[in-house]
């Protein structure tokens, strides 16, 4: 784009296209020439079936009532079938399990993990926003470190300590609890049950994570409640704990339900963790059956039905974020990360 | 902070002591368990050989050998028992990665919110509703879709592609091998290793879901300028073009340098997608460091190599927060000024 001060007139229709009015539709002002408001039309367009390409794809594929791979470009369904989702609902991978235990999994760990680290988290948020202490800012950056891991960074010390709670059925008919009781010396028993291979490790590691957010989250909010409200409470006679539960908490109950929605976006397509330990079929999520459909081994899943799965995964997390756009995208970009 | 009343007495000032550290106490407790001790644990293993040998018994296992800084040298200088695997040149393919799809998707993002911000526009709020789909999407359904997308024998974009080559006469039949072929189309673009096709296809994909979450960003910025601005410059004589520049550019700067920096960390360590889509291959050229840590400890299965790996991660991790954090403060008290 070039810089220029003279006017319009004699310029191609590129330095014409580029040369409008930027600065927004409130006010009043000549209206837009045809030309440019076709120009303007064109390129819409254009970046329209930019961003709709994938999704009509998607849903087309989804729509086919025939698992047969397309030979040919088609985003407009030619049918409407619901085959695919019946059978994704009815039997969603190879192994024997349903639709339901994948999406109960799904649902159980996203929520009591957003659950339980917003619990634990608030009154250490609370801590970190409104008291003075001496040990606050080492405190600080020791909740902020996890943050800056990827959450890759966590996973082989995590697998490692889920890994070493185990109940074991030793030989002589007792039951061994590792790490705090062992069979005898040499002998070895049936692992009965392994705190790693369970829905309950996975979700007790994702909390690792999970609260070091909540506690940041909340805190970055909390600073921006004015303190002038629990002032006059504590003139009027009230304890700390008594401001804390009866004027803060009420306060920042909006608040406390968009971090759990950010963070069930978030653990909702949570695979990085489930994928490393979980391998019993019937505590898989919805995240690790999408990503079985793609690999290597899924040379035999019908588009379709893959394309069913798809948006079934995808639905949730949509819908949360269109509730929640407007607080997502300043959560995201003012104060996300700031001392 | 809190007002107290007048009459204060040993009790309640040894509470109030206290009182901040009982606040904590729960959130601590269950991080010093799940967080900070794995942490800790991670550094030892970092030391040693452990494997799945040493899986029953953890560090307390009789073969576990402690060997110093040999896993470190490892993967820096090379040596570890995996194939295609070297740490400059996944570093570089990552900060490249990075770097190429924030340059990318800011601009595109800011310019299809000024377009959309032109006054007297038709179906502006369509178009706003439509450009946010990609946002709330989420990556691995992303990644998963895009790679069927670009699927050599039916993939959408070999037959899209088919279908324009057809309209301009020619009938052959488009076969790009997307996501499997090793030769680079641009061999001399990054020194320290080539870009193969499948790095263009992430891009374009990877393009899809970045850009209009910096329109997004970009249109608040963009509302929030004021008018009289504008208006200021308009009877000072400025041309539209010189108003973009001098006038809208300058107030997204505070807004769009740190979305860019977020949208850098958060390319920088893109697993969902990266791993959905191409999983690294082939034979890891497209794969970044944290597909690389995963690898380690979910097939190799080499858990010692995997802590000093993400000990190394860790402090890439912190040099990137750090500069990234003095570059969005560097911009802030450009704005103030």
């Amino acid at each position: 784009m070039t810089t220029t001060t003279k006017p319009v007139k004699k310029k191609n229709w590129f330095v014409r296209l580029m040369n409008m009015d930027t600065s927004g539709s409130k006010g009043s002002g000549e209206k837009l020439p045809l030309y440019r408001q076709l120009g303007i039309q064109l390129l819409c367009i254009l970046i329209t079936i930019e961003v709709m390409f994938p999704i009509l794809y998607i849903i087309t594929l989804s729509l086919s009532s025939t698992g047969v791979r397309p030979s040919k470009l088609e985003l407009f369904p030619k049918e409407i079938s619901l085959v695919a989702f019946k059978e994704v609902l009815t039997r969603p991978t190879a192994n024997p399990v349903d639709f339901i235990t994948l999406l109960r999994n799904s649902a159980l760990l996203s929520i009591t993990v957003g659950l339980v680290s917003l619990l634990v988290a608030v009154t250490a948020a609370y801590a970190f926003a409104r008291f003075k202490f001496k040990l606050r800012q080492v405190l600080m950056i020791m909740v902020f470190i996890p943050l800056l891991m990827p959450a890759v960074g966590l996973s082989t010390p995590l697998f490692l300590l889920m890994n070493s709670f185990r109940l074991v059925n030793c030989p002589g008919g007792v039951t061994a609890f590792y790490p705090f009781t062992a069979c005898d010396a040499g002998a070895f028993g049936k692992v009965i049950f392994n705190l790693r291979d369970s829905l309950l490790g996975v979700g007790i590691a994702m909390i690792s994570t999970a609260l070091p957010f909540a506690v940041w989250n909340l805190k970055g909010y909390l600073d921006t409640i004015p303190k002038e409200l629990e002032e006059a409470a504590s003139i009027d006679g009230a304890d700390s704990n008594q401001v804390f539960w009866q004027i803060v908490l009420p306060l920042a109950l909006p608040q406390l339900a968009v971090t759990f929605f950010l963070g069930f976006i978030g653990y909702w397509q949570e695979f990085l963790l489930p994928w490393l330990f979980l391998t019993k079929p019937e505590d898989y999520t919805l995240a690790m059956t999408l990503y079985n459909m793609t690999g290597q081994y899924a040379n035999s899943i019908p588009w379709n039905r893959f394309a069913a799965m798809a948006i079934i995964v995808a639905l949730p997390v949509a819908i949360v974020y269109v509730i929640l756009q407007k607080q997502i995208v300043s959560g995201l970009t003012a104060g996300g990360v700031k001392g | 902070m809190a007002i107290k009343p007048v009459t204060v007495r040993r009790k309640t000032d040894l509470r109030r002591v206290f009182q901040p550290y009982l606040y904590l106490l729960p959130a601590f407790l269950v991080l010093s368990v799940i967080t900070f001790y794995p942490l800790v644990y991670q550094v030892i293993i970092s030391f040693t050989d452990f494997q799945t040998k040493d899986l029953l018994l953890g560090l307390n296992s009789p073969k576990l050998q402690f060997i110093g800084l040999q896993n470190y040298k490892q993967i820096i200088f090379g040596g570890l028992p995996v194939q295609n695997f070297e740490f400059i040149r996944v570093l570089f393919y990552n900060l490249w990665w990075a770097i190429t799809n924030v340059m990318v998707h800011v601009p595109a993002g800011v310019l299809i919110a000024v377009l959309l911000n032109v006054k007297g526009v038709w179906f502006k709020k369509i178009y706003r509703a439509i450009y946010v789909l990609p946002v709330v999407i989420p990556p691995i359904v992303v990644g998963t879709v895009w790679r069927n997308i670009f699927n050599e024998q039916y993939g959408a974009m070999n037959q899209a592609l088919t279908w324009i080559v057809q309209l301009f006469g020619s009938d052959t039949v488009v076969h790009l091998r997307w996501l499997e072929s090793y030769t680079p189309p641009i061999p001399w673009l990054l020194p320290t290793g080539a870009l193969p096709l499948a790095y263009y296809a992430m891009m374009i994909a990877n393009f899809w879901l970045g850009w209009p979450f910096m329109t997004l960003v970009a249109t608040g910025a963009l509302q929030s300028i004021p008018r009289e601005l504008y208006e200021a410059a308009e009877i000072d004589g400025a041309s539209k073009t010189y108003q973009f520049l001098h006038v809208t550019v300058p107030l997204l700067r505070p807004a769009m340098i740190p979305a860019a920096m977020y949208g850098f960390t958060l390319s920088f360590n893109l697993f969902n997608f990266v791993y959905f889509m191409t999983g690294g291959g082939p034979s890891r050229m497209t794969e970044i460091l944290v597909t690389f840590a995963y690898d380690l400890v979910r097939n190799l299965r080499l858990y010692g190599v995997a802590g000093a790996f993400a000990v190394i991660i860790f402090f890439v991790a912190i040099a990137i927060f750090l500069i990234t954090n003095k570059l969005t403060r560097a911009t802030e008290s450009y704005a103030e000024s």
